[in-house]
């Protein structure tokens, strides 16, 4: 039987492996599908590619489709989450000039601290601080906010956040336009190797358990091809599975380094993979446990509290009604359909799909749906702070 | 008298910067302003508060230009995404031939047009124009190293040049796969091996 062919956007980033590693390994073929993947030069145009119906699913920042269901940015069409592809993966980083005057403050840079990162670095801006992240919508924004909102950095005056694309972010730092980022790897890593700046925090310090990217579809298309996004779901869990077993990232480094794909040397989408990061031109390294998840601790559910935190930041603050666009966000994040895709396969998900985000300040071990028990990954905020939805 | 629309090329190749805004002079009259220079993208696009701003769907600062799409200031002209609300298709053509276009809120349809009806015909054809060229560099990659693999085979071997060709033909047919991927797999693997 010939595969179904399936177009997917990705934008070249370590957390698009899920998708590259279902086609290359072929756990796609294993669902009768082949996955023609589409490298998307900006985030903008794979979310305008999925609206427009040019692929049938995409990699995406978990806050694009919340944004749409909130009515901010793209073109109108209703976007579903459904499956989270990744967690954590990215790091905040400072320009070379910044880092020196950290230094000379004396932060350690110890790669762990959020409190301590925070504090330094906002006691060693002299004006606004400017910081560079990839999309209005992304995590990136929404952790930067949260981080520095906690530690009472008076935003906004005096906080700017820019859109800068990955791939800018070294030339951003040149031309004098920001003085941080936070970006998603290997763009971190990047920036460390052109020397114009140092690594300060992986963004897991900030949240520890924090849905990066998502599997984006058209509400339209899950509903008319409930068959076809169930393999698609499929093929994307066994691909994080396999990427969270022994030896498996590696390979993956090798596979992702492809010039169709990331484009990279292996060696920079190694650091991510392994969580063995270079901060600075100097060589100095640091080791972060779970740096990047693909399955671990049930990744791949969307938790509808997990849309509904996203939802409730954003709503802060562009001055919508708060309580509405949680519970709107959290009909985006389809915790159902990746249920009913699942049900064949023998994995074992969490028996509920809303929780207090924040709650878990170690890995925990949670009734699961087959009546069994399943782990979950510790998922506290920096600050310790919780966030609970407030409905079911 | 209707003021001319001002629009934004955001292009840094200066000669397709300049395939662009001829055809825009050719459809009517407009201001044209390119942006070569992305690192202050936001600012000069600001400051021309632009009608209309056209990028390159390739080029990845288009998510720069999405952040000016939700400034909300008061002084703020909102722009959105152009999102073609008829039925002729405008939208889903100008995404096709490689184009992004925003466009200032209240802007009547029939002002818009023109311009990217223009633009999308402009984009459409520096599109193929590329494929071209890349279709021809490829080529002329694979012939390369497909002369490279014959001459090692031709001295491991001691056969003739067109012997050689079979060779990596039948090779290529067995294995499923393109002639000049097994020459570059000969290559890479003769140069390892020194």
């Amino acid at each position: 039987m010939r595969a179904t062919p399936l177009d997917i956007g990705f934008v070249p980033l370590v957390d698009a492996a899920p998708l590259i590693v279902a086609q290359e390994m072929g756990f796609a073929a294993e669902e009768g599908i082949a996955l023609a993947l589409h490298r998307a030069p900006s985030w903008a145009s794979a979310r305008d590619a999925l609206s427009f119906g040019q692929v049938s699913a995409a990699h995406m920042l978990a806050p694009v489709p919340v944004a749409i269901a909130l009515g901010l940015g793209g073109g109108g069409t209703a976007i579903d989450a459904v499956s989270v592809l990744s967690v954590n993966g990215t790091t905040v980083g400072v320009s070379t000039d910044l880092a020196l005057r950290l230094r000379d403050a004396g932060h350690p840079f110890d790669f762990a601290d959020a409190t301590a990162a925070g504090g330094a670095l906002i006691a060693a801006t002299r004006g606004p601080l400017r910081i560079g992240v990839p999309f209005p919508f992304s995590m990136h924004a929404e952790l930067v906010f949260y981080w520095l909102s906690a530690l009472g950095h008076p935003s906004p005056q005096s906080l700017i956040v820019r859109t800068v694309p990955p791939s800018l972010m070294a030339d951003a730092i040149r031309a004098g336009e920001i003085d941080a980022f936070c970006v998603g790897e290997p763009w971190g890593s990047k920036v460390v190797e052109s020397g114009m700046g140092q690594l300060l925090l992986p963004g897991a310090a900030i949240w520890a358990f924090a849905p990066e990217k998502v599997l984006a579809v058209r509400r339209d298309w899950a509903e008319d091809q409930p068959d076809l996004s169930g393999r698609l779901i499929r093929a994307v869990w066994r691909a994080g599975r396999w990427l969270d077993e022994e030896g498996g990232r590696s390979l993956a480094a090798d596979l992702l380094a492809r010039p169709q794909y990331l484009d990279v040397a292996p060696d920079l989408i190694e650091r991510a993979m392994s969580g063995q990061l270079t901060i600075a031109t100097s060589g100095d390294a640091r080791n972060v446990h779970r740096f990047i998840g693909f399955h671990d601790g049930a990744v791949s559910l969307p938790w509808r509290s997990q849309a509904a935190w996203i939802g409730g930041q954003i709503a802060a603050r562009t001055g919508l009604d708060r309580d509405r666009a949680m519970r709107d966000a959290a009909g985006v994040f389809r915790s159902d359909l990746h249920r009913a895709a699942l049900a064949s396969t023998g994995g074992d998900l969490p028996a509920a799909s809303m929780r207090i985000e924040g709650a878990l300040d170690r890995d925990t071990q949670v009734p699961s749906e087959r009546g069994g028990a399943l782990k979950l990954c510790r998922n506290a905020f920096f600050d310790g702070s919780r966030f609970d939805p407030g409905f079911a | 008298m209707v003021e001319p629309l001002s629009v934004v090329v955001v292009e840094p190749d200066p000669d397709r910067a300049r395939l662009i805004v001829d055809a825009l002079r050719d459809a009517t009259d407009y201001r044209i302003h390119v942006v070569a220079e992305r690192a202050s993208l936001a600012r000069q696009i600001v400051q021309v508060k632009p009608d209309l701003v056209l990028v390159d769907v390739a080029d990845p600062s288009r998510d720069i230009i999405e952040e000016l799409t939700l400034a909300s200031g008061p002084l703020d002209r909102p722009v959105a995404l152009f999102v073609d609300r008829s039925d002729t298709g405008l939208s889903t053509a100008a995404i096709e031939a490689g184009l992004s276009a925003y466009v200032v809120d209240g802007l009547t349809p029939s002002r818009v047009k023109p311009v990217l009806d223009a633009a999308i015909a402009r984009f459409r054809l520096m599109q193929r124009m590329r494929a071209e060229l890349a279709e021809t560099k490829r080529a002329l990659e694979d012939r390369k190293v497909i002369d490279r693999a014959k001459g090692l085979l031709m001295r491991a071997r001691g056969i003739t040049e067109d012997e050689a060709y079979a060779l990596l033909r039948k090779t290529a047919m067995d294995q499923g796969r393109r002639v000049a991927d097994v020459a570059a797999a000969l290559v890479t693997a003769a140069g390892l091996l020194g």
